[in-house]
């Protein structure tokens, strides 16, 4: 079946399976980011925004995307970069794996919730799943990228 | 491509163990071109023949009732997890069923809404001390509750679903396309028929209730799930997880609606839902186990709803 999907701001018309996910249709056109590890969504490692809010592309039909907005962490490269640079410096990165999905709910995040409290950061980030690194790394990473750090 | 699929899928040792039986026999060919269908990126998915997506109710329980194994989708986060074999997967996606509406007596919730949007809605933050955010509060996360709707939640009645345990202690009702509007306890009381669930009606009163939960970690299933609810001097308590469907425990809604509260008639209320539920085992705790439980969320739940009555009284 053909979709047509605005994927990074680009109009792409694409022909997928009625079975085919979204995370599999955006790694067959090039979408190398977006990858896929639990197969049960609870992982967080596919996360993609679709019409702003962040999904998990293994587990929404690419069908589903039809006339939507798909943003990937290629998409909002700049912002990416500039959270991954604090991820670095605090120690909060080490395979990188799971990354891009991580940075993709972090983004989400900072345009949905004002001001954060420490609880809320990590309620917002329980769907993410980081086995090398541990939390409070990536806690310190967010808390100063958003500015929260001094609370 | 299939291979690099077999080579996922053998990880464990039954796989293992089919796989080299499989490989002396000639049924080897026909093992493969099953694992090729169920091995979709390393995960065994539900397997799809067809998918349409419907204009119209009318169409989509056409569609439904043409075929045994003709399935509506939901958020697909726990279907696809399944080895169902669908025929033609109807996706009520164009019925414009993801909405929440506050009526003059009612609030209404579509079918296809999220749980994320039941989370953050500020009607539901607004009634029932917040139960329903409460509820969804702790499944998986926010990009998962994005994803799963609350109609799949509920016509599928799900023995761990969190949020049929909060919709249950409220007054809500189910509108069935064939089936009509009815009570969500004799929704979940009655037979698995093949209909559509169009949307849940919440009535609008001023009902305090309270949820409580165990979860061996944050973002698992619920090992028990309790709501309790106040409307004046009726009080309802609904326990779930238990692993089975939630269910109204009656008596011990009789005990509180009867009684002073005194602490002797919450202890008896705890002790009588403990009592007339049923509970089983499963790997997240045993019945014993859940039976304990039980009283222990129930006399919480009860606590709450007398707090918050106290605070807004």
């Amino acid at each position: 079946m053909q979709i047509n999907v605005t994927v990074n701001d680009k109009l792409l018309t694409w022909d997928v399976a009625k079975d085919e996910f979204l995370a599999d249709a955006l790694r067959s056109h090039g979408f190398l980011s977006v990858k896929k590890a639990c197969g049960t969504s609870c992982c967080g490692l596919c996360t993609v925004w679709v019409d702003d809010k962040p999904m998990l592309s293994c587990t929404v039909l690419a069908l589903r995307v039809h006339g939507k907005k798909v943003t990937t962490i290629e998409g909002v490269s700049k912002e990416a970069e500039e959270f991954a640079r604090v991820l670095t410096a605090e120690g909060a990165e080490q395979c990188g794996f799971c990354s891009p999905g991580f940075i993709m709910n972090v983004l989400a995040m900072k345009n949905e919730l004002v001001n954060p409290s420490d609880e809320e950061i990590i309620h917002y980030l329980t769907g993410n799943l980081c086995r090398c690194t541990g939390y409070m790394g990536q806690l310190r990473a967010v808390k100063t990228y958003l500015g929260v750090a001094e609370r | 491509m299939r291979r690099q699929c077999l080579r996922r899928q053998s990880i464990s040792a039954t796989n293992d163990f089919a796989l080299a039986k499989a490989r002396q026999s000639r049924v080897f060919f026909i093992f493969i071109i099953f694992m090729g269908q169920k091995c979709k990126g390393g995960a065994i998915v539900f397997t799809l023949l067809d998918l349409v997506q419907p204009n119209n109710l009318a169409e989509a329980y056409q569609i439904l009732s043409d075929k045994r194994n003709n399935t509506i989708l939901g958020g697909c986060a726990f279907l696809k997890m399944s080895s169902k074999r669908i025929g033609t997967a109807i996706d009520l996606s164009n019925l414009s069923l993801s909405y929440i509406k506050e009526q003059s007596n009612f609030i209404e919730i579509g079918a296809m809404t999220s749980l994320r949007e039941l989370e953050t809605h500020p009607l539901f933050q607004k009634y029932f001390n917040g139960v329903l955010p409460k509820s969804v509060y702790n499944i998986i996360g926010v990009q998962f509750r994005n994803v799963v709707t609350v109609g799949a939640s509920v016509y599928a009645k799900y023995g761990f679903s969190d949020v049929i345990t909060a919709l249950l202690v409220l007054d809500t009702e189910v509108e069935l396309y064939k089936g009509g509007r009815m009570p969500l306890v004799d929704f979940l009381n009655k037979p698995h028929e093949k209909d559509i669930l169009v949307k849940l009606w919440i009535k609008k009163n001023n009902r305090q209730a309270a949820y409580q939960n165990l979860r061996k970690s944050a973002s698992d299933y619920a090992v028990l799930t309790v709501a309790v609810s106040k409307l004046e001097d009726q009080w309802t308590v609904v326990v779930g997880a238990r692993p089975s469907k939630a269910a109204i425990a009656v008596k011990a809604s009789e005990v509180l609606s009867k009684g002073n509260l005194s602490v002797a008639e919450i202890e008896e209320a705890a002790q009588k839902a403990a009592e007339e539920l049923s509970f089983g085992t499963n790997r997240r705790g045993t019945s014993e186990y859940r039976k304990a439980l039980c009283q222990v969320l129930v006399k919480r739940g009860i606590m709450e709803v007398l707090n918050a009555n106290q605070r807004d009284g």
